[in-house]
């Protein structure tokens, strides 16, 4: 039987070429516009640095060139521009990388990182650490602290063994996300109009305008750290995505898995909320973009999700410095494009489950 | 290859779904659980894959095995391919994917059941009966020995039934599985199985040769439904079938006078029953020309024309 598969196997091998020779173009498309996302990003802005300029600036790092360029324009691209971009693009990556990831374990493509409560927890850690310290290294402490307390929380309410697990885990996120909200509600309502009130609304909407090197050298190692992991399991999230039940059938053990992906997610989450506030609709609506392009397997999935997330937030960060004299909050833009984007997907999911 | 020693469960306390219930499976050996809906059948196969622990007695399996679920949730978006792919998932360390080797090996499986074709069409896409396959090819890519499905053909027509029986079948004797399976058709059973084990109420049980254990007595007891068993004489070949006598038979002319009667005093006599289904099988096969019965009761449910107008032509005046 074996010996008349493998021709079989080979012929088809032939055919099914299709998707997974268009799929290194595509990699190659999302880097092209990556990069190009990037200059655009570094090029426009109140203060206009000819593209020339830019690239020389940066090329200067690698090369030896003559300065042809101001020094002004040299600060504006390296201090204000370069680090507030590169955050934007490892945030976008990082979110749209856990929304993917939660989807899939989830089995529910309307999860996003704000489902599981660590956002509403990294957001509550932040404004406690504003509301006390002022706006300064212990927000990103706090948004850790409560993002990790909110996890906790949320896997303390839910149990394993319960009839629905992804049920329980998504109500127990719902649980927290209220309860971290009614006491960010709090925290704003008793804070001080003058000093804190302006820094806590600004933070919570989501901005990188406050972006430095240092913030996101920490960004940074956070994503790495978590997107390795999450990269590397993304056949187990296969596997976790068919239900817990099949999962142990096909000899995999959920819970502890389901752990570790769901640390990762944490780690990655509040150190993106701890640097930029928090940025919704990201982590919702580009994993279901992605899907829509290259279908459900984990192992295309996050990787074109998190490249497309990036994209995405560079340029709505761009939008979001630009479209006004005043700057926008980058959350604001995001939900602008998300929320309809959101709305034709659920119409089209719903529209095509009854068909 | 697999025994089950001195099983027994409950979900309230000592309220036994199940209890000192021991059997064992032999390679190329086709077991079948039978018993009513809540009886316990799902979750012996649970305790049998290892995924529920037992409140009494153990399990012993002395190879891998492969679980087959009803395909009733269509909501995966992958591929075939990919389906079968992840029955490698056990050989896969947690940070690996699938290689070549595991894609050949799930290809080669997919061809097996007779799915070359589709294994690049979306799981969520394909009719019942691909994906009960697709789940299958999915446990034998997980090289496994002993094979446990759940109601395999519970939810696929007539014609997808035979296929996916004739495999599992055909799949034990080829590989030397050892394949146990749940099914509410005591036909599949007879069809396929060496051994049944009936899963009567009150964890009653009743375990041996299919032939002998599923007798017309045992299933009545387990289902509460007096039933005949008859053999369809086909070609060359006899086919054994359980006929429930659900009361929804029809019962010849007096119509009127039947109604509001409890069927099981019109219960009708095993040699008629035979003949009726006999005739209406070969009748369907072209292979015999259907003639009215002598029993004058019987006659207007068999007659080709009694189909057509049955009230005016079997009125008894």
């Amino acid at each position: 039987m074996t010996q008349d598969a493998i021709p079989q196997a080979q012929a088809f091998e032939r055919t099914r070429t299709g998707p997974d020779t268009w799929l290194p173009v595509l990699y190659i498309a999302l880097g092209v516009a990556l990069i190009s996302a990037l200059l655009w990003s570094m090029v426009s802005g109140r203060y206009q640095v000819p593209f020339g300029h830019v690239v020389a600036i940066l090329a200067a790092h690698v090369v030896d060139l003559t300065p042809s360029w101001t020094p002004t324009e040299l600060i504006v691209v390296e201090v204000v521009r370069l680090p507030r971009v590169l955050t934007a693009a490892i945030a976008g990556a990082g979110l749209s990388l856990c929304g993917a990831v939660l989807q899939g374990l989830f089995r529910n493509p309307l999860v996003g990182p704000q489902t599981i409560g660590v956002s509403s927890g990294a957001a509550l850690g932040g404004v406690t650490a504003i509301l006390f310290f002022g706006f300064d290294n212990f927000v990103q402490i706090g948004a850790f602290v409560g993002a990790a307390a909110a996890l906790l929380a949320v896997l303390a309410i839910h149990r394993s063994d319960s009839l629905s697990p992804i049920l329980t885990l998504v109500l127990a996120g719902v649980v927290v996300s209220a309860f971290c909200g009614a006491l960010v509600g709090l925290a704003t309502y008793v804070a001080d109009p003058e000093t804190k009130l302006p820094d806590i609304v600004f933070w919570l909407l989501g901005s990188f305008a406050s972006a430095t090197w240092p913030k996101l050298s920490l960004l940074s190692v956070c994503t790495a750290v978590a997107g390795v992991v999450l990269l590397g399991m993304r056949w187990r999230i296969n596997v976790l995505s068919l239900g817990d039940e099949d999962a142990r059938s096909l000899g995999v053990n959920p819970a502890r898995d389901r752990v570790i992906l769901l640390t990762a997610t944490c780690l990655a989450i509040s150190a993106q909320v701890a640097v930029s506030g928090t940025i919704g609709w990201v982590g919702l609506v580009i994993p279901n973009l992605a899907r829509l392009m290259v279908g459900a397997d984990h192992r295309r999935l996050l990787p074109v999700s998190t490249l497309m997330g990036a994209v995405f937030l560079v340029v709505a960060d761009t939008l979001a410095r630009d479209l006004t004299a005043a700057e926008i909050p980058v959350g604001i833009v995001t939900a602008i494009v998300g929320t309809p984007v959101f709305a034709y997907l659920l119409r089209r999911n719903t529209s095509s489950k009854t068909s | 290859m697999i025994r089950i020693e001195n099983a027994g469960h409950w979900f309230r306390p000592e309220h036994w779904l199940f209890r000192n219930l021991s059997f064992s499976l032999a390679p190329s050996e086709v077991m079948a659980i039978l018993g009513p809906n809540g009886a316990g059948k799902t979750t012996l196969l649970r305790a049998v894959c290892g995924t529920l622990a037992l409140k009494q007695g153990a399990v012993h399996a002395e190879a891998q095995i492969g679980y087959v679920p009803q395909a009733l949730h269509s909501d995966h978006a992958y591929t075939a391919l990919d389906m079968v792919l992840l029955g490698r998932s056990r050989y896969l360390g947690r940070f690996n994917s699938p290689g070549r080797r595991d894609k050949v090996r799930a290809q080669e499986c997919l061809h097996e059941v007779g799915l070359s074709d589709i294994a690049g069409q979306r799981y969520d896409r394909l009719s019942g009966g691909q994906r009960q396959l697709v789940l299958l090819a999915r446990a034998l890519a997980s090289d496994c020995r002993i094979l446990v499905l759940d109601e395999p053909a519970s939810a696929l027509d007539l014609a997808n039934q035979g296929i996916v029986l004739r495999l599992i079948r055909h799949l034990a004797r080829a590989r030397d599985l050892a394949v146990l399976l749940t099914t509410h058709h005591p036909d599949h059973a007879l069809g396929i199985a060496d051994k049944a084990l009936l899963m009567l109420r009150d964890a009653a049980h009743v375990y041996g040769a299919a032939q002998d254990v599923l007798t017309e007595d045992n299933l009545a007891r387990m289902y509460g439904v007096p039933v005949r068993r008859v053999e369809v004489c086909a070609g060359d070949e006899t086919i054994a079938a359980i006929v429930p006598l659900h009361g929804l038979g029809r019962y010849g002319g007096d119509s009127g006078k039947s109604a509001g009667r409890a069927p099981a005093r019109r219960l009708i006599g095993t040699d008629t029953l035979r003949h009726r289904k006999r005739s209406a099988l070969l009748a369907v096969r072209g292979q015999m020309k259907i003639r009215p019965s002598t029993h004058p009761a019987n006659a207007p449910s068999l007659s080709p024309t009694a189909e057509i107008r049955p009230e005016i032509s079997s009125s008894p005046a």
